[in-house]
C-alpha cells in the first residue's frame, strides 16, 4: 500500500498520472475507430507528420493543435495526391511522405531552438509537464471525446459500410477528413505522455486488445479506455519504481496486455480457438 | 428536416407518379474513362427489373452512379422525379450490398446492422425513437431473424446474412430497391423468402432493380429486363427480352472466351 500511495503525495505524479488519463480515454476511444477501419498504418503516418507543425506553432507562439492540423491533414492530402498521379502503391506513399515530414521536424526543431526540446517531443515528458502544455492538452482531449461520443454512431457506419452511409445521405467525405483530424489531435494529446514515435500505439493497441475480447462495438469502446488507462497507471507507476522511460513503459504494458488477451480471450483468444 | 418525408411508398404521393427509376443517356466511368456508355432507362413504380450482364459489363458501375457516388459525364438520372442528392436526403434508395463487401468480423449485432437503415431518419445523434425501435423489429421479423437479433453480424450463415441487409433496407423504406447478387450464397429457403419479399415490396409500390447472375429464377419473379453489356443491348418485358438468342448476344459479345459464370 505505501508502495502505491508513497508517490501520489508528489505533485508531479499526481499530474503525471491525472493527464495521462485524460489521454489514454481519448486514444482508447479513437483508437476502436482505427482497428476497425484498419488504418493503423495511417495513424502512424499522420502522428509523425504532425511534427513539422508543432514546430511551427511552437514557433510562432500558435497553439499547436493548429499547427498539427495543418500538417496532419496535409499529410493526408499529400498522399491522396500522390498515389493518384503515380504508380507508386499507397503504403510507399504513406511510408515516404511521412518520414518526409517527420525528417522536416527534426530539421525544423534543430534550426528553431526555442523552447522546444527535441526528447520531449519524440518520447513525451509526462513527469515534468507543464501548465500551458497541461492547459491545451486537456482541452484538445476533451474536444475530441466529445466529437467522438457525439458522432460516434456516424463514424461507426462509416467505419461499416460507408456505401450505405453515403446512399441514406451522410457526408462521408466530412466524416473521413474529421477522424482524420481526430487522429491529428489525438497526436498532439499523445505527444505530452508518451512522445510522438509511440503515439500511434495509444491509436491502436487498446482498441486491438478490447476487439478480442468482445463482439459489441459499446463495450469494446469500454474495454479500450479500461486497458489504456490501467496501462497508463500501472506504466506511470512502473517508471517510478524502476526509474525508466515512462512512454517506453506505458507502451510497453499496453502491449503485454494485448499479448495477454490474445492468448486468454474467452472466444477470439489463441488458447479458446485451439479448443474449437 | 427528411422526418417529414417518412413514408415516401404507396405511389400516392406526387412524387410516386414519377418513374421509379430515369436514366436519360448516361455516360459515366472512372478517371475520364466511361464504363457505362449511352444508357437509357425508365422503371415504373410498382416493377421489378433484372440487371443482368458479365463482370465487368457496368453492373456496378450503374448502381454506382444510381447512388450517385459516380458524376456523369453526360446524362441525367431522376429517382422518383428526384435528383440523386435530394433522392438521398429522402432515404428514396435502399442499397443491399454484395457480401464481399463486408466485414464479418465487425462487432456489431444483427440489430444495430438493421438500425443502420434508420439512420437518415434520425436526428443527428442518431438516438432511434420508438418507431425506429417498431420499424426495425418488422423488418427483423419479416425477414425471420428477430430471434437472431442479438447476435453478431458475422455469426450468421450465408443466407441470414443476406436477409440482414434486406432487412436493413425495408428498415430504411426506400421506393427504390437496389440489389448486387441478392441470391449469391443463399440457401434455396432464402432465396424464396427474398423473392416473396421483393414482389410485396413491388405490390406496394416500389421500384426493384437487382443484378444477378442466377438466370433460372429471373422469368418467374421480374417484370422487366435489362441487359447490359457497358451499354444497354436490350431491355422490356422479361417475356420479350429474356431470350436465348439475347442472352447470347450478352454473354459473348466482345469477350474473352470462357466468361465467369
Amino acid at each position: 500500500m505505501e508502495l502505491l500511495l508513497a508517490p501520489l503525495e508528489l505533485v508531479f505524479m499526481q499530474r503525471a498520472l491525472a493527464i495521462g488519463v485524460v489521454v489514454a480515454v481519448v486514444c482508447a476511444v479513437l483508437s476502436c475507430f482505427m482497428t476497425l477501419k484498419g488504418w493503423a498504418l495511417m495513424g502512424d503516418a499522420v502522428s509523425h507528420a504532425v511534427l513539422p507543425g508543432v514546430v511551427i506553432a511552437y514557433a510562432l507562439g500558435l497553439p499547436f493543435a493548429l499547427g498539427a492540423f495543418v500538417f496532419g491533414v496535409g499529410s493526408v492530402g499529400v498522399i491522396g495526391v500522390i498515389k493518384q498521379h503515380t504508380r507508386v502503391k499507397e503504403d510507399t506513399v504513406i511510408g515516404l511522405v511521412f518520414t518526409g515530414f517527420f525528417a522536416l521536424g527534426l530539421v525544423l526543431i534543430s534550426k528553431i531552438r526555442s523552447s522546444v526540446d527535441l526528447t520531449h517531443i519524440l518520447f513525451g515528458n509526462l513527469l515534468g509537464i507543464t501548465d500551458a502544455d497541461l492547459v491545451q492538452t486537456v482541452v484538445i482531449s476533451l474536444v475530441c471525446l466529445v466529437l467522438l461520443l457525439v458522432l460516434r454512431r456516424d463514424l461507426l457506419l462509416f467505419c461499416f459500410d460507408p456505401s450505405h452511409a453515403r446512399s441514406i445521405g451522410l457526408n462521408t467525405g466530412a466524416l473521413h477528413y474529421l477522424l482524420l483530424t481526430l487522429v491529428s489531435l489525438t497526436a498532439v494529446a499523445g505527444l505530452q505522455t508518451v512522445g510522438i514515435i509511440l503515439v500511434v500505439a495509444m491509436l491502436v493497441t487498446p482498441g486491438a486488445t478490447a476487439y478480442l475480447l468482445t463482439d459489441r462495438f459499446d463495450r469494446m469502446t469500454i474495454l479500450a479506455v479500461l486497458s489504456a488507462v490501467s496501462a497508463t497507471v500501472l506504466g506511470i507507476y512502473a517508471s517510478y519504481w524502476l526509474d525508466a522511460s515512462t512512454a517506453g513503459c506505458i507502451v510497453v504494458v499496453q502491449t503485454l496486455q494485448f499479448l495477454l488477451v490474445m492468448v486468454l480471450a474467452p472466444r477470439h483468444g489463441l488458447l479458446a480457438r485451439r479448443r474449437l | 428536416m427528411a422526418s417529414a418525408e417518412r413514408q415516401p411508398d404507396r405511389g400516392a404521393t406526387a412524387a410516386g407518379q414519377a418513374p421509379g427509376i430515369a436514366v436519360d443517356n448516361l455516360t459515366v466511368g472512372y478517371n475520364g474513362r466511361p464504363a457505362v456508355v449511352d444508357v437509357s432507362l425508365e422503371l415504373s413504380s410498382g416493377s421489378i427489373c433484372a440487371l443482368v450482364g458479365m463482370n465487368g459489363s457496368g453492373k456496378s458501375t450503374l448502381f454506382k452512379a444510381l447512388m450517385g457516388f459516380l458524376q456523369p459525364s453526360r446524362g441525367r438520372i431522376r429517382i422518383a422525379g428526384c435528383d440523386l442528392r435530394q433522392a438521398r436526403r429522402r432515404q428514396l434508395v435502399a442499397y443491399v450490398p454484395q457480401s464481399e463487401q463486408v466485414d464479418w468480423d465487425f462487432p456489431i449485432r444483427v440489430w444495430d446492422v438493421v438500425m443502420m437503415g434508420r439512420y437518415g431518419s434520425m436526428g443527428p445523434l442518431r438516438w432511434p425513437s420508438a418507431d425506429d425501435r417498431r420499424q426495425v423489429q418488422r423488418a427483423l421479423e419479416r425477414v425471420d431473424l428477430w430471434d437472431l437479433r442479438e447476435r453478431q453480424i458475422g455469426s450468421l450463415s450465408g443466407g441470414q446474412r443476406k436477409r440482414a441487409f434486406l432487412a436493413r433496407a425495408l428498415a430504411q423504406g426506400g421506393q427504390v430497391l437496389l440489389l448486387d447478387e441478392p441470391f449469391s450464397g443463399v440457401d434455396i429457403g432464402t432465396e424464396r423468402l427474398i423473392i416473396d419479399l421483393l414482389i410485396e415490396r413491388r405490390d406496394q409500390g416500389a421500384t426493384v432493380l437487382l443484378a444477378t447472375h442466377d438466370l433460372e429464377s429471373v422469368p418467374s419473379f421480374c417484370d422487366r429486363v435489362v441487359l447490359i453489356n457497358r451499354t444497354v443491348l436490350a431491355y422490356g418485358d422479361t417475356s420479350e427480352v429474356f431470350t436465348q438468342a439475347n442472352l447470347l448476344r450478352t454473354f459473348t459479345l466482345a469477350a474473352p472466351p470462357a466468361p465467369n459464370s
